[in-house]
């Protein structure tokens, strides 16, 4: 498996948080949905992100996305040697499919490609390309409707993919899939990083599953929303399904436990 | 076709030439006398008689129903789509014509003669009237319902308005504009009918009374069907045309 390049060669990490925060104004009131997180996230790597709800998480990755502006600290993303274009480089998975229940598959994944006014021929073929390599080769023509849930999440993240973005952000992708069904994808999902060499920042519920995925694990708590410790993960390169039992699995997901007040 | 698909077809035609049998049956057996129900036959016979003029009068009809139809429709979508282009267009004017969707149309069309003269037109818009609302309300629906991250996807691609208009908002509706555009079929028919008992010297409706005051139920009876043939030919398009432009798992039922 492919080496993290933890930092690029003049030591920038890719994606640089410093006390963000982040306020909901409505027209009578404020919101603090973020008093304070600071990450460094390398370019290639997987940040898994949990906490309870309301904490703040979707909220994190729509500051990320350029949805919402920050209202304090600061957000850079890329680097000198790995610029970023904040129209270009964002890929997004939610925990429904969303897909266009009038496209087949392959237009859904071209919508990204298509909103970008990316050169039509080539995008149709590195669709083909993507829906091999989420396992949905011979599905390019079907419905939505005609594909399982897992399938269809499997379709989401090759849109997410379609336009070569840099960053893929996940927001509980695979929180609505049966837990089967979430194990097999949590596979699929280190195959395809590993293969497209995308730094994600995965959101989830899961504790299990953002150890086992993440090589940090962001934990952040509600009231006030921040971020409780962020956990660098030491278990072996190759993730797969023994590392479960390595006894270290064990002592990282009790350390999450406990900072969750989860006991 | 598969075999489920014609298992339906002959299912609902046994079922209609069933009904239409009954028909015939009671009137003979009952011994019904002519002017309170012909039998099937009689109606048909009346197709025969040139004084009649069906022709003239199906024209008329059909010519209203549609009309007034597909001027709803286009009026309906337009107005829905600048309502989700212009909220403020929205708050001003949604109300309003909330307001005025509680006159009861058929009320409008002593007024809509006296603006519109006698004749076809005002039968048009008497049944543009009727089909109007539910059309514009199913499509301003069909184009509010869109998943809030799915224009948090588009927009982190900095993708603009008419985009998401054109690829998600439209295509999103065309469910919800077919579903209004059903129900319209039914209203329309019944406005143009009510206009033409209203005001008119042609059409079905207007045939109707007509022949009625002869006691000439056959043709009264032929004229309903007739009617009803229009009505079933409005809705039969609309579905063929859902059929083609929208997803099975997209049609609201
Ligand atoms: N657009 C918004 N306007 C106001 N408050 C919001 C908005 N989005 C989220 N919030 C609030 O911010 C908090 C954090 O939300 P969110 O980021 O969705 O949490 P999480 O994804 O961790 O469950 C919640 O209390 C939520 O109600
Ligand atoms: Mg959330």
């Amino acid at each position: 498996m492919r080496a993290l390049n933890s930092l690029s060669p003049n030591g920038e990490s890719f994606i640089s948080l410093k006390n963000v925060r982040k306020v909901y104004r409505t027209r009578t009131e404020e919101f603090e949905a973020i008093q304070s997180i600071s990450i460094e996230v390398a370019a290639g790597e997987l940040v898994s992100i949990v906490g309870p709800s309301g904490c703040g998480k979707s909220t994190l990755l729509k500051v990320l996305a350029g949805l919402h502006p920050h209202d304090g600290g600061e957000v850079r993303i890329g680097s000198t040697n790995d610029p970023f274009d904040p129209a270009r480089d964002i890929g997004m998975v939610f925990q429904q499919p969303l897909l266009l229940k009038w496209r087949r598959i392959r237009e859904n994944v071209l919508l990204p490609a298509e909103i970008l006014g990316l050169p039509r021929k080539a995008s149709r073929e590195r669709a083909n390309d993507l829906l091999q390599m989420v396992g949905l080769g011979g599905f390019e023509e079907s419905y939505p409707y005609e594909l399982s849930g897992g399938m269809q999440q499997r379709a989401a993240i090759a849109r997410a993919l379609i336009h070569d973005p840099k960053l893929i952000l996940m927001d509980e992708p695979f929180g609505a899939l049966d837990a089967l069904t979430r194990e097999r994808m949590n596979l699929e999902l280190l195959r395809i990083w590993v293969e497209s060499k995308k730094t994600i920042l995965f959101v989830t519920h899961g504790i299990q599953e953002a150890v086992f995925l993440g090589s940090h694990v962001a934990v952040m708590t509600a009231g006030p929303a921040r971020l409780a410790e962020y956990i660098e993960i030491h278990l072996p390169e190759t993730r797969n399904l023994d590392v479960k039992t390595h006894e270290d699995f064990g002592s990282y997901t009790r350390r999450i436990y406990a900072l969750l007040d989860l006991r | 076709m598969s075999a489920a698909a014609w298992r339906k077809i002959t299912i609902a035609v046994t079922v209609h030439l069933a009904f239409v049998a009954i028909w015939w049956i009671a009137v003979i057996v009952g011994d019904v006398p002519e002017y309170i129900l012909p039998t099937p036959w009689l109606a048909l016979t009346t197709l025969g008689e040139p004084n009649y003029n069906w022709a003239r009068h199906f024209a008329a009809t059909t010519q209203e129903v549609f009309g007034g139809y597909i001027l709803a429709t286009v009026v309906g979508v337009t107005f829905a789509v600048l309502f989700t282009w212009s909220r403020r267009l929205d708050e001003a004017l949604m109300p309003l014509l909330i307001t005025l969707n509680m006159i009861p149309k058929v009320a409008m069309a002593p007024l809509f003669i006296v603006w519109l003269r006698f004749g076809i037109q005002t039968n048009i818009v008497i049944t543009f009237t009727i089909c109007f609302f539910p059309i514009l309300l199913n499509t301003a629906r069909g184009l509010r319902e869109v998943e809030p991250e799915l224009l948090d996807l588009v927009r982190s691609l900095k993708g603009n308005r008419w985009q998401i208009f054109t690829k998600i908002q439209l295509p999103g509706a065309l469910p919800y504009i077919f579903s209004g555009m059903k129900v319209a079929t039914v209203l329309a028919v019944a406005g143009a009918i009510v206009g033409e008992f209203i005001q008119s010297d042609r059409g079905l409706g207007w045939f109707m009374l007509v022949t009625q005051e002869a006691l000439n139920t056959d043709a009264m009876v032929m004229a309903l069907l007739l009617v009803t043939l229009i009505g079933i030919a409005l809705y039969g398009a609309v579905i063929a045309l859902e059929r083609a432009f929208v997803v099975k798992d997209a049609r609201v039922e």
